[in-house]
């Protein structure tokens, strides 16, 4: 299968490609892993007339922690890269938990997480690990900067708020409010595939006090879902088996899941409730009863 | 190299079909190559260079069968551009058994002869990916577990089902690079 034809361009500055975008219009496109978008422009689904392929603009691979303890990750920074990371291993464990899991191994070593935010398929992965962190998309265009909340980014399947010549240049992710833990757990029917469910959990604690939570879903409904009223119910106590059976029930009433290939919907809104009771009894401070070992990996 | 372009229609002939310039490094000997943008990197290795030892499977980026490294790192060439690779390094499978810098055909790699051994093949048609993939797991672990070897290789698939001795194979090369290692 081949692409439509298109015109390639390769700048080696910022500048020169948000000016290449700016001219291209709305019939531009980004190319930075490319592992959605070559897929879909060989099926013809896309079919830009320019590329702007932004891989030879240096200093974008980073993913560093500010002296705040922010995190920030560059738009040439790989899946791969996020998953040997030993940062995000020691600071960030819902990232450290959903990088293995994203895609397969080989695709991992292109794709990055800036780009699957872009690319906004309701069944993204970090999509919900970056809702579930309170994380944001920095993007450049002409007139500078801006931040835009993950949140108020993606805007339907498929689509986001960046204009025709903005490009996303890093995701940020806040500084904790106290200690960070969480997880993520997908369930697939094999590598690579889409999650028939995944949840993001993330939880900062001053002591055993949980200051601030955030829960998102995959695959569970038209888009990302971010479960705000499970996550709320967390906030201001210690994780106890009775707050995390009621943040549990709460994700699974926020699923809008629909019976697929995947499963039923049922079954997937039954999942969201026990991926959550899972995440959240690991890192309670009294562990309730254990669970059989899940899919995945959470710390 | 010659590219032939098929059906360009109405592009034929006016200049329009746009063509870039390449060089690259394929198994350690330069090349360059006008290439049209949209031509993928396996296309460009099987009928521009002629190493048909890149497979091509699925054409969805799914089953690893055109494996190749790029800079070092395991690529799905069906889902890169070739004019990606200006100026980078790609080795394929032929890139495994080398007689010397820049020419293939030597003895074979470890992975080759542990797939000879622990009969990793059936059909052969992954065979090519599995190696590469394999090869960058050994390249950065050279004493991988079994789970760790499963885990490298879960975004290549086998028709055959062959992966209990796939796994075997890579974990008989991991051994005699070892041993070669010490001497």
């Amino acid at each position: 299968m081949y692409p439509s034809r298109f015109r390639y361009e390769a700048p080696r500055s910022l500048d020169e490609a948000i000016g290449l975008l700016h001219d291209g219009g709305d019939d531009a496109k980004v190319l930075a892993g490319g592992q959605s978008l070559v897929p879909l422009m060989k099926l013809r689904f896309a079919t830009p007339e320019l590329i702007v392929d932004i891989n030879n603009l240096p200093g974008l691979d980073y993913h560093r922690a500010d002296s705040d303890g922010a995190l920030h990750v560059g738009a040439l920074c790989r899946h791969a890269d996020l998953e040997r990371s030993t940062l995000l291993q020691g600071t960030q464990p819902t990232m450290a938990a959903a990088a293995p899991l994203i895609a397969d191994p080989i695709v991992r070593n292109r794709g990055t997480l800036v780009g699957s935010l872009c690319h906004a398929d309701p069944q993204g992965d970090w999509a919900s690990v970056m809702l579930a962190l309170g994380g944001v998309v920095v993007a450049q265009g002409p007139q500078g900067r801006r931040a835009i909340p993950v949140r108020d980014f993606v805007t339907g399947p498929f689509q986001n708020v960046l204009y025709p010549d903005e490009i996303a240049v890093e995701a940020v992710i806040p500084p904790a409010q106290g200690t960070r833990a969480g997880g993520y757990l997908k369930l697939e029917r094999r590598v690579g595939d889409f999650a028939t469910v995944g949840v993001a959990v993330a939880v900062e604690r001053s002591g055993d006090t949980v200051t601030r939570a955030g829960i998102a879903l995959t695959g569970v409904g038209g888009s990302t879902i971010g479960a705000t009223a499970a996550a709320e119910a967390l906030v201001g106590q210690p994780l106890t088996s009775e707050s995390i059976g009621r943040a549990a029930d709460l994700a699974a009433e926020a699923a809008r899941p629909r019976t697929d290939h995947r499963g039923s919907a049922e079954y997937k809104r039954h999942m969201v409730s026990t991926f959550v009771t899972r995440l959240l009894s690991r890192v309670a401070p009294t562990q309730p009863p254990a669970e059989a070992p899940a899919e995945g990996k959470a710390a | 190299m010659t590219v032939v372009y098929d059906n360009v229609g109405d592009a034929a002939g006016d200049g329009t079909v746009p063509v870039r310039r390449i060089t690259f490094t394929v198994n350690g000997r330069k090349k360059a190559a006008e290439v049209e943008p949209r031509l993928l990197l396996s296309h460009l290795i099987r009928r521009g260079l002629g190493l048909t030892g890149t497979h091509m499977g699925c054409d969805t980026t799914n089953c690893g069968a055109c494996t190749v490294q790029v800079d070092g790192r395991p690529v799905k060439s069906c889902t890169m551009l070739a004019v990606q690779v200006d100026g980078r390094e790609i080795t394929t499978v032929e890139g495994l058994a080398m007689k010397g810098a820049g020419e293939v055909g030597g003895v074979l790699h470890p992975l080759q002869e542990g797939f000879k051994e622990e009969h990793g093949l059936q059909c052969g048609f992954c065979t090519p990916g599995m190696m590469m993939a394999a090869k960058a797991l050994l390249d950065e672990n050279p004493d991988p577990t079994e789970e760790e070897v499963r885990w490298a290789l879960s975004g290549n698939l086998c028709r055959c089902t062959g992966y209990q001795n796939i796994v075997k194979s890579v974990l008989w090369a991991a051994a005699k690079l070892r041993a070669e290692a010490a001497g």
